[in-house]
């Protein structure tokens, strides 16, 4: 039996996108300073992120990274192929755990063996329908189901999808990596759904350009008028057009 | 490939690829003839796809060879075909016109970068409208709004409320591509796909309020850009205190675009399966519509400035596409589409009008129109058959858009909205009168600020702006391309809406 609170609860991730929308459109309107105009407009879309973000989650999925064959196979990670940049990587210390350089570094060895396109258009092909939105949108709508089938298809890892999105990074820190061929023996690889972060990406670029643009409006405004307050603004703008009201009907009478 | 197979791509590839150089050239002539070649290329292409959609009906291109539903698809048929024939035939005659406005206006530092800004704003409009992909939209009508911010802003020179101006559609226009996405991604969470067709095959039958939130965001998101009444306060200052050119170009094109894309989210994306939009008609577009005809055409008469003033009136001629769209017929589609054509004719050469009037009096007041008759008779004269095609004239193309509309008001059952429409012309009757009184009937200033020299605009501007003009009368007689295609293309939008079967 569903009470009210779990309603809530489970669905935590749209109570944080409708908290941060409210507040970045409260931001532009009640301020009257440009440059907080400008960062609420920027919470605002921030929100828009998340939930795209949230979209795109699949419970229990791996980050959507084409890593089926070599696996199945039997490699290694990083054992044949990405030695010299997985190394670098790890060495180097950049802050990014070994493994994923060795993520990085399979990628990388897949895209040298099979240039072909096709490849990478039936990896999209599978993160599509792995990610299928029906489903996506059954285990949003019930939680406890989907942590069920999350579970299910996990078995072979052994461990509850407490923070799935880490998932994959987790496991493949076990040395040999036989954890994981065994997760991908027993069941089909569940990817979360690459769409809204790519697409998401794009609303980034295009949210920065807008606060560049506007930004660059409040310097060059405030270079015109000497302020930014939006009200000091207005009683400018108010006695310039009156002011040009009042001339011309003189002008007219001469 | 061969280029009559990537046409498709082209109206969108040539302006943004070849933008750019006129930023490199030095400024001077350069710049500016090298962006009108540009808009000439793309005007080209657009004829040569229109052509081809005319004989074809639709034509699907996978961009980047990914196959559609999950590649980008451009999609075109005859709705788009003619708004993008519409959209780059305006620039192609925006261009010449306005290298002289620009010189007075505009920095000559700035000018490479104006035009390469005004090129990017044309790339986006058309690939809004040439697209069928609806996050896509998204990225290309932030392309063509965020050029439009920087382009508005440049008139600062001559009025620093440009800058403001600028700024405070900025915010409502980013707050209205962000409801815009909200929407889309609504839509995605419910269906799992982008593309519009593949969005409404998958959309039928459902009703829920997952749906429906994501299309009350994007017909609010929407109707954010296209200043439907009451969300247009941020248009009549940017139209108004925007370089003369810019306004010329974005009144006649920005929000017939975005006029463009509700209808396209309405008809071929939602449907009439969708139970909701029967209420969002009669309950959202007719009302506001019917308001913005009458509010905002009322609040043009009483304004000092005539850029204003047609600014205004805009926001009232969009009330009539509003209003055509909500009757949900063949007919009242037809209507929106051929004053979505027609009005931005009337728009643009009455702005160009202004234009010429602000390079030889430096004002666009109403007062600098006194007396223009005499000083400057080939403006004057321009101004009026626009002018009176905006009032719906017979023998003008605003007489055309206001028949198809009464005609599809009275065979929708609204006959209340047919007196209306009347009534709201002869408001227009008062403002574009007001100003015509002034130029014709009362004396020219002989000294003060609005003096001007017995001098007509130069032929580089005349030129393009009676080309418009005479576009104006030439598709009030002629209205088989106008008028004919658009109620092909409206037939062919409402069977994807489901009222064919």
């Amino acid at each position: 039996m569903e009470t009210w609170t779990d309603f809530v609860i489970a669905r935590y991730n749209y109570w944080i996108v409708i908290i941060l929308m409210m507040l970045g459109l409260y931001t532009v309107f009640a301020r009257g300073n440009l440059v907080k105009k400008i960062v609420g407009l920027n919470i605002f879309q921030t929100s828009i992120f998340i939930f795209y973000i949230t979209i795109g989650k699949v419970a229990g999925g791996t980050a959507p990274i084409y890593i089926g064959d070599e696996l199945k196979h039997g490699h290694g990670y990083g054992d044949d192929h990405g030695d010299g940049y997985g190394e670098d990587h790890g060495e180097g210390g950049h802050g990014a755990d070994a493994a994923q350089g060795d993520e990085a570094a399979l990628l990388h060895a897949k895209v040298e063996n099979d240039p072909g396109v096709n490849d990478l258009k039936s990896a999209v092909n599978q993160a599509e329908s792995a990610g299928d939105p029906v489903e996506a949108g059954s285990l949003h709508a019930e939680p406890d189901a989907a942590m069920k089938v999350a579970n299910d298809q996990l078995s072979g890892l052994g461990k509850a999808p407490a923070a799935p999105e880490f998932e994959i990074a987790g496991a493949a820190q076990a040395p040999d990596g036989t954890t994981l061929d065994g997760a991908y023996g027993a069941a089909e690889i569940l990817y979360t759904n690459p769409l809204p972060h790519v697409l998401i990406l794009t609303a980034i670029v295009v949210g920065v350009a807008g606060t560049a643009v506007g930004l660059a409006l409040a310097v060059r405004i405030r270079e015109a008028y000497g302020t930014i307050e939006e009200d000091e603004l207005e009683a400018m703008d108010n006695v310039a057009e009156f002011g040009d009201a009042a001339e011309a009907a003189s002008g007219a009478k001469a | 490939m061969n280029l009559p197979e990537q046409l498709p791509v082209l109206p969108v590839v040539i302006p943004l690829v070849l933008a750019p150089i006129s930023m490199l050239l030095p400024s001077g002539r350069a710049p500016w003839a090298w962006a009108t070649f540009v808009s000439w290329l793309t005007f080209a292409a657009c004829a040569f796809l229109l052509a081809a959609v005319e004989d074809v009906g639709v034509i699907s291109y996978a961009l980047g060879d990914w196959a559609p539903p999950l590649g980008i698809e451009y999609r075109v048929d005859l709705a788009n075909a003619l708004v993008l024939f519409l959209v780059s035939g305006i620039a192609a005659v925006v261009f010449p016109f306005a290298y002289r406005s620009v010189q007075l206006e505009i920095d000559a530092r700035q000018a490479p970068f104006f035009y390469c800004a005004l090129l990017i704003c044309l790339t986006g409009l058309l690939g809004v409208t040439i697209t069928g992909d609806a996050f896509n939209v998204f990225v290309f009508l932030e392309i063509s709004s965020l050029s439009t911010y920087a382009l508005i802003a440049m008139g600062a020179r001559r009025d620093r409320r440009a800058l403001t101006a600028s700024f405070n559609y900025l915010i409502m226009g980013t707050i209205g591509a962000s409801f815009f996405v909200i929407g889309v991604g609504l839509l995605y969470q419910a269906t799992g796909t982008l593309n519009m067709a593949d969005l409404h095959d998958r959309l039928a039958g459902q009703s829920n309020r997952v749906v429906d939130a994501g299309f009350a965001f994007i017909v609010v998101g929407i109707g954010l850009k296209l200043a439907m009444f009451p969300m247009h306060l941020w248009l009549p200052n940017a139209y108004a205190y925007a370089p003369s050119a810019v306004s010329a170009f974005i009144a006649a094109t920005a929000t017939k675009v975005a006029v463009y894309v509700l209808i396209r989210f309405i008809d071929t994306v939602f449907g009439f399966e969708f139970e909701f939009l029967g209420a969002a008609f009669t309950y959202v577009l007719l009302p506001l519509g019917l308001a913005g005809m009458f509010v905002a055409s009322l609040v043009a008469v009483f304004q000092e400035d005539v850029k204003r003033m047609l600014a205004y009136s805009s926001v009232g001629q969009i009330g009539y596409m509003l209003l055509g769209l909500s009757f949900a017929t063949v007919e009242g589609l037809t209507a929106t589409l051929v004053h979505v054509f027609n009005h931005a004719l009337m728009k643009g050469a009455l702005f160009m009008a202004v234009a010429c009037v602000v390079l030889r009096a430096g004002s666009h007041s109403i007062h600098a129109f006194a007396g223009l008759a005499q000083r400057m008779p080939f403006t004057t004269w321009a101004f009026i058959i626009s002018g009176l095609s905006l009032i719906g004239v017979p023998l003008t193309t605003g007489f055309v858009s206001k028949w198809y509309l009464l005609e599809a008001a009275f065979a929708a059952g609204y006959w209340y909205a047919g007196f209306l429409i009347v009534a709201s012309s002869l408001i227009a009757v008062l403002y574009v009168g007001r100003v015509v009184e002034l130029m014709v009937l009362r004396p020219p200033h002989e000294d003060g600020p609005y003096a001007i020299p017995k001098r007509d605009a130069p032929l580089e501007m005349l030129i393009p702006m009676w080309l418009l003009v005479a576009a104006n009368i030439y598709f009030g007689i002629n209205t088989e391309l106008t008028g004919g295609l658009a109620e092909r293309a409206a037939e062919a939008l409402m069977f994807t809406a489901g009222a064919g079967q």
